[in-house]
């Protein structure tokens, strides 16, 4: 399979130490000055092949939207490279990025926050179009909006509705038609269902893979809910503190885990009709990206963290499952 | 068993200006002694308007406008606001959603501790210290002594829930409310939540009322759930009851929309449809512009609650002498 889209050893910090005087401190008697920097993501490597659905699971604060913005070129990357069809698209003007938004498109979490309530649904869809096509006629803007309107379930005759007349569900679905309408290759989905109830899920999600089927589209689906993941997606990446601890097929992740993370967050799930009790606890909390422990993110958690885990940065290697995992205790056969 | 609390026939009324939304309509519910009761539905189901009207906590121009909520052989719906506050926060307490925003930031974690237990109990300051330390103990706060001295933003978000669990344990209550209590956090979080939670009240025979819309926590954290949908309890019964075997068509389309019961095909079984908002409800069934087996008087008559053999209740016609 071809690879769509490639995200070489990326780091995105934040410096979020303020002004000048916020970052003076006072240690010993002598004032230095401090930067606080958040490292949100960390030396990720991924590949994503043309038509699948990658899907990038985590909990809060382990930098999975970050690494989709990044992606996207909403940030640009502290470090490293990332190739869109093989061309180098992190480093590129707004000017040279134009052709590429036209192919890679974002679908956000909140569908509340992320259309403006001042313009009508009609206005959201065209605005793009418009932006992007400037030699197109107002007839053909319409029927390209109506086209997209129809095949989200919305129908075009609420199209001079505003966003607050529609429901959480009808919103996320013109969210969708607004990646949909510039007939992108590559969308970036940031918990695209999070906000919404399970019965709405499920339309929803019904209405992403129709899309993938019929437009052959990629997914790049960032989603902390594991159930949903294990449905949708073709392969997984979990990531932890920044870092991406496992990646494998879907079936493999979910059937056979590797990383001492990922067996605990997938033990963790709550099943419809299972009974608590027999899963793998993690005792502590997630440090904070302020702060990176040394060594393996995951030592102070782990309870197969021993010396060298707390010294050494483990690698990625890939397994023969096809499994790639970052763990010295994989590598070493401890577990 | 012994009845713990129960509901009768509760309504509970929103008065706006130009139209009264009836938010809760008709529910009946009984609670025994030490039993794990779910009430799921989605957003605007109203089910955390049911939770609070129990401790009548609705804030206005919601009040409770009939029915009955009994408890310990009184009906607390008629007590007054002073009378009320000795229920509430003693025998009854309530576990919020938000950790961050049920927590004083400006008060240490000591301090609003022993204002909970000056308020229900007749104890010396050091007595209140000594019982502090011992519910912090029980939700596993280490170095309890040290933690009592600080302040909510120096927990996280896990820990702050479980303060706020241990906060509820104050005073040693028989029933606990717990409003969507691991929906703000993280999975890994959320199951350290829901054991803590679970081994607490069989611990101490508490009752406990989860409030959620998560389908696969209830299930394995109660005995009984009922389902709610446009302020109406749909179906009730035995947890396995409910998710192995539901009735109502609403639970099925609910259980069937998850992704684990997408049976190997790649589309999900959607609900087609939204719930109906309470300001343009149906005169009939409020499920009935969804459903799959409507039946014809289903759009003018409301379906009440009908018992069924395997010992739930269901308020569905196309159930009715069926089974």
């Amino acid at each position: 399979m071809e690879k769509l889209l490639e995200i070489k050893d990326v780091d995105k910090h934040f410096d979020i130490s303020g002004s000048f005087l916020d970052q003076l401190r006072l240690k010993g008697g002598r004032i230095s000055r401090q930067k606080t920097v958040v490292k949100a993501v960390n030396n990720v490597t991924l590949d994503v092949m043309a038509g699948e659905t990658l899907a990038i699971v985590g909990e809060s604060g382990c930098g999975k939207s970050t690494l989709a913005r990044t992606v996207m070129g909403l940030y640009k990357p502290n470090k490293g490279e990332i190739f869109y069809r093989g061309n180098r698209i992190d480093n590129l003007s707004s000017k040279n990025m134009l052709p590429y938004r036209t192919k890679m498109q974002m679908v956000f979490q909140d569908p509340y926050a992320s259309l403006n309530p001042r313009m009508m649904a009609r206005e959201i869809l065209e605005e793009p179009v418009k932006f992007h096509n400037p030699t197109l006629s107002r007839g053909e803007i319409k029927d390209r909006v109506a086209e997209v309107m129809l095949q989200v379930g919305v129908d075009p005759k609420w199209a001079s509705n505003y966003p607050h007349e529609f429901s959480g569900g009808q919103r996320q679905r013109i969210s969708i038609a607004r990646a949909l309408v510039l007939d992108p290759e590559f969308i970036a989905a940031d918990e695209p269902i999070a906000a919404l109830d399970v019965s709405i899920q499920a339309q929803i999600l019904n209405l992403l893979m129709d899309a993938q089927d019929k437009r052959g589209l990629t997914y790049l689906f960032i989603s902390h809910d594991l159930s949903v993941v294990e449905h949708i997606a073709t392969r997984v990446a979990v990531m932890y503190l920044g870092c991406v601890c496992e990646l494998a097929t879907t079936k493999e992740l979910f059937s056979n885990p590797q990383h001492p993370y990922t067996q605990a967050l997938l033990s963790a799930i709550p099943r419809v009709g299972g009974k608590r009790g027999g899963h793998t606890r993690l005792t502590g909390d997630v440090p904070t990206p302020i702060n990176l422990p040394t060594g393996c993110v995951f030592h102070g958690r782990c309870q197969h963290a021993n010396e060298r885990c707390t010294q050494e940065i483990p690698a990625q290697r890939a397994l023969e499952s096809g499994t790639v995992v970052a763990c010295h205790a994989v590598e070493e056969k401890r577990i | 068993m012994e009845q713990l609390l129960y509901i009768r026939h509760l309504n509970v009324d929103f008065v706006l200006r130009e139209k009264t939304l009836r938010a809760v309509r008709d529910v009946s519910l009984t609670i025994n002694k030490g039993e794990r009761l779910g009430i799921v539905g989605e957003s605007g189901a109203g089910k955390s308007v049911l939770g609070f009207s129990i401790i009548n906590l609705i804030s206005k121009p919601g009040k409770i406008t009939g029915g009955e909520v009994m408890f310990d052989g009184e009906d607390i719906s008629k007590y007054s606001y002073d009378e009320m506050r000795k229920i509430r926060g003693n025998k009854i307490s309530i576990i919020f959603q938000d950790p961050m925003m049920t927590l004083n930031p400006v008060l240490t974690i000591g301090t609003q501790m022993k204002e909970t237990i000056l308020a229900h109990m007749d104890v010396s300051a050091k007595e209140a210290e000594a019982i502090c330390l011992e519910k912090l103990k029980k939700v596993y706060i280490p170095s309890p002594e040290k933690r009592l001295k600080q302040y909510p933003h120096e927990f996280s978000g896990g820990m702050r829930q479980r303060i706020i669990i241990a906060i509820s344990l104050l005073t040693d209550p028989s029933l606990i409310i717990a409003d969507e209590p691991t929906t703000a956090l993280d999975v890994t979080i959320q199951a350290e939540i829901m054991d803590l939670l679970l081994e607490l009240c069989e611990t101490d025979n508490m009752g406990l009322i989860l409030i959620t819309h998560d389908l696969a926590v209830v299930s394995e954290v109660t005995q009984r759930i009922a389902v709610l949908y446009a302020g109406r309890v749909v179906e009730i019964g035995p947890t396995e009851q409910i998710i192995g075997n539901p009735q109502h068509p609403y639970t099925q389309g609910l259980l069937k929309a998850l992704p684990e019961m997408a049976d190997g095909e790649n589309r999900l079984n959607q609900i087609p449809g939204m719930m109906p908002s309470l300001f343009n409800m149906p005169d009939g069934c409020p499920f009935e512009p969804r459903c799959k087996e409507k039946k014809e008087h289903c759009t003018q008559t409301v379906p009440g609650l009908i018992e069924l053999e395997n010992g739930a209740q269901v308020a569905c016609f196309a159930r009715e002498g069926g089974k």
